[in-house]
């Protein structure tokens, strides 16, 4: 059971919101990079956000380019997973091979600061602040066995190749 | 029951019957990093012991992303992808030879390739019957261990368009147009395929455009068919052997056919933030333009040159609108100084920059003051995405950003020509 605050985001956060181009010299310093995350969507984000909350999103979560960096600074943040309306391909791919889940769900009924309780197993989300329950869609078997392992390094490690 | 493109390529690729919804593990024919993608990449081949690559004469780092370096960090980025090149024996297009897209067209990529690239603009390639997608630094690092990814066999999308293009029109136009229509979402996870007799006479340079931007729409790939143009366009580069025919079947099975009339479309732009907030050029004259950027592995090739240079020509820039042109490549900026749009494009007030990615992601050059706006070529327009996250940015046509530059605002370049 994963447990903590929702922070709540619009439609269509790119991948240029959450980690810009302008910080490209960064990304072989991930500690630093990750006091960006989400900066231009959300300046006070890497500020407040603790371990085990949750990135909340609209439509079209992660659009644009494919930088891995962008899941990867979320979870460095210790975000324990995304939940969106609907997730762009690149991002959606990028996060699982991250071991960041990505949940699709009607996130209307979420609001900022509301408290989350995911269980990743039942596919239920309890919004403890308002009461209201949340199913979400099943994640791809070939992404989940991936994700199950904690990733695409520790998958390919294990396996050898891909057995999907 | 016959196959999309996609289907096709997936099938052969994997040896399956590749089917949409399908899971397939592909061989890849070319894979590929840039030097803000890479070194996450080579770091996460390294850490996981694996030891020669797959296939190293069709592995490629690409430094163009920082070409050259604007800073000490970018520059030891680069220094790791040249120290990994020279380790496993792959290729190395380092600073100054251009955007890793245009390469990859111009000397890399072949029809009924499956290409993937730590870049999301990989898609370009689509525009010469590649199955071309990008992917994160994770997936290119154990595509160049194994040679093969997986892929879910995509759902296709098929776009018809007929008609002749009006003057001033172009591919940017028909793409953003589109784009418009079906939202930033609207293909996302699906293939587009392009089809009809625009796309039939459609020289190679356009139809990449349009398949560069099919990401933007969320497209998995944007595919056209392999025919005499592409071949053409490959005998041209100095490689028509590694010219195959591609096509879908006639009784392929689409998830869904739109159809587009070319002569009805006008120029367009996208506004500020995302790409599907389009309008035509015409109904945002009088907006005021601090800089405008020609370039990109959307529209900084030969051709797009040729038609900013020939509006260009023996007029100036508006004194109050900064002109940036990155030609796509250094072949690109060969050819185009020869036939004189460097020329034509510096003497109307122009800056050319070095080939390579350059402004378009905020990198280095460039990037906006507070409250500016920008007319870009290129294919994105989100918040932040030219170094400030203050500033606004506009996509259009190579014509419509060159006509805009004289006007120092918005323009339809039907009232230039």
């Amino acid at each position: 059971m994963l447990k903590g605050k929702a922070f709540r985001f619009g439609d269509s956060i790119s991948t240029d919101h959450i980690v810009p181009g302008r910080l490209a010299h960064l990304r072989s310093n991930l500690p630093e990079l990750a006091r960006h995350v989400l900066e231009d969507a959300d300046p006070t984000f890497a500020g407040r956000v603790k371990p085990g909350d949750f990135v909340v999103g609209g439509s079209n979560f992660g659009l644009g380019s494919s930088r891995e960096h962008a899941p990867l600074v979320i979870k460095m943040s210790g975000v324990s997973a995304v939940l969106a309306k609907s997730v762009a391909r690149i991002f959606f791919r990028n996060a699982i091979n991250l071991g960041l889940p990505v949940l699709i769900c009607d996130t209307d009924k979420i609001n900022d600061g509301d408290e989350l309780e995911v269980d990743l197993k039942k596919g239920t989300i309890k919004d403890t602040t308002n009461g209201s329950q949340l199913t979400f869609s099943p994640i791809p078997p070939a992404m989940l066995s991936i994700l199950e392992e904690g990733g695409l390094m520790p998958y390919i490690k294990k396996h050898g190749d891909f057995k999907l | 029951m016959g196959k999309t493109i996609a289907e096709k390529i997936l099938g052969k690729k994997s040896r399956t019957d590749a089917r949409a919804g399908d899971i397939v593990v592909a061989s890849v024919d070319l894979a590929f990093v840039q030097d803000t993608t890479g070194p996450l990449a080579v770091r996460e081949y390294e850490k996981a012991g694996f030891g020669e690559l797959a296939n190293k004469d069709r592995s490629v780092l690409f430094l163009d992303h920082a070409a050259p370096s604007p800073n000490r960090q970018l520059s030891t980025d680069h220094i790791s992808l040249r120290r990994f090149a020279e380790k496993t024996g792959c290729i190395l297009s380092d600073v100054g030879q251009g955007v890793c897209h245009q390469i990859v067209a111009e000397s890399l990529a072949k029809p009924g390739d499956i290409i993937v690239g730590a870049d999301s603009h990989t898609v370009t390639a689509g525009g010469l019957g590649a199955f071309a997608t990008g992917m994160g630094s994770s997936d290119i690092a154990v595509a160049f261990a194994l040679g093969r990814t997986w892929f879910r066999v995509p759902e296709s999308i098929k776009v018809i368009v007929n008609g002749k293009f009006q003057k001033g029109v172009y591919a940017k136009d028909l793409i953003l147009h589109l784009i418009g229509m079906i939202g930033a979402d609207g293909a996302t996870y699906k293939a587009l395929e392009f089809s009809g007799d625009t796309i039939d006479n459609m020289p190679v340079h356009d139809r990449l455009t349009i398949a560069n931007m099919a990401v933007e729409a969320g497209a998995k790939v944007g595919l056209f068919a392999a025919d005499d143009i592409t071949r053409d366009y490959m005998i041209k580069q100095g490689r028509g052997g590694d010219y195959q025919p591609v096509s879908a079947d006639a009784d392929a099975v689409y998830e869904k056919v739109i159809e587009i009339d070319a002569s009805a479309i006008e120029p367009m732009v996208s506004k500020p933030h995302t790409v599907d907030n389009t309008a035509s050029a015409s109904e945002l004259k009088g907006t005021k333009i601090q800089q405008v950027f020609i370039g990109t592995c959307t529209n900084g090739r030969l051709d797009d040159l040729e038609v900013a240079a020939s509006i260009l020509k023996g007029r100036k820039r508006h004194p109050k609108t900064r002109l940036l042109i990155a030609p796509a490549s250094k072949a690109v900026l060969l050819e185009a100084m020869a036939a004189g749009y460097i020329q034509a494009l510096i003497e109307a007030g122009g800056i050319i920059l070095p080939p390579g990615c350059a402004a378009c992601l905020g990198l280095h050059q460039g990037a906006l003051g507070d409250g500016e706006k920008c007319l870009s070529t290129a294919n994105r327009n989100f918040k932040g995405r030219m170094g400030n996250p203050e500033a606004f940015i506009y996509l259009a046509s190579p014509a419509t950003a060159a006509a805009s530059a004289i006007s120092g605002e918005i323009t339809d370049p039907r009232e230039v020509f």
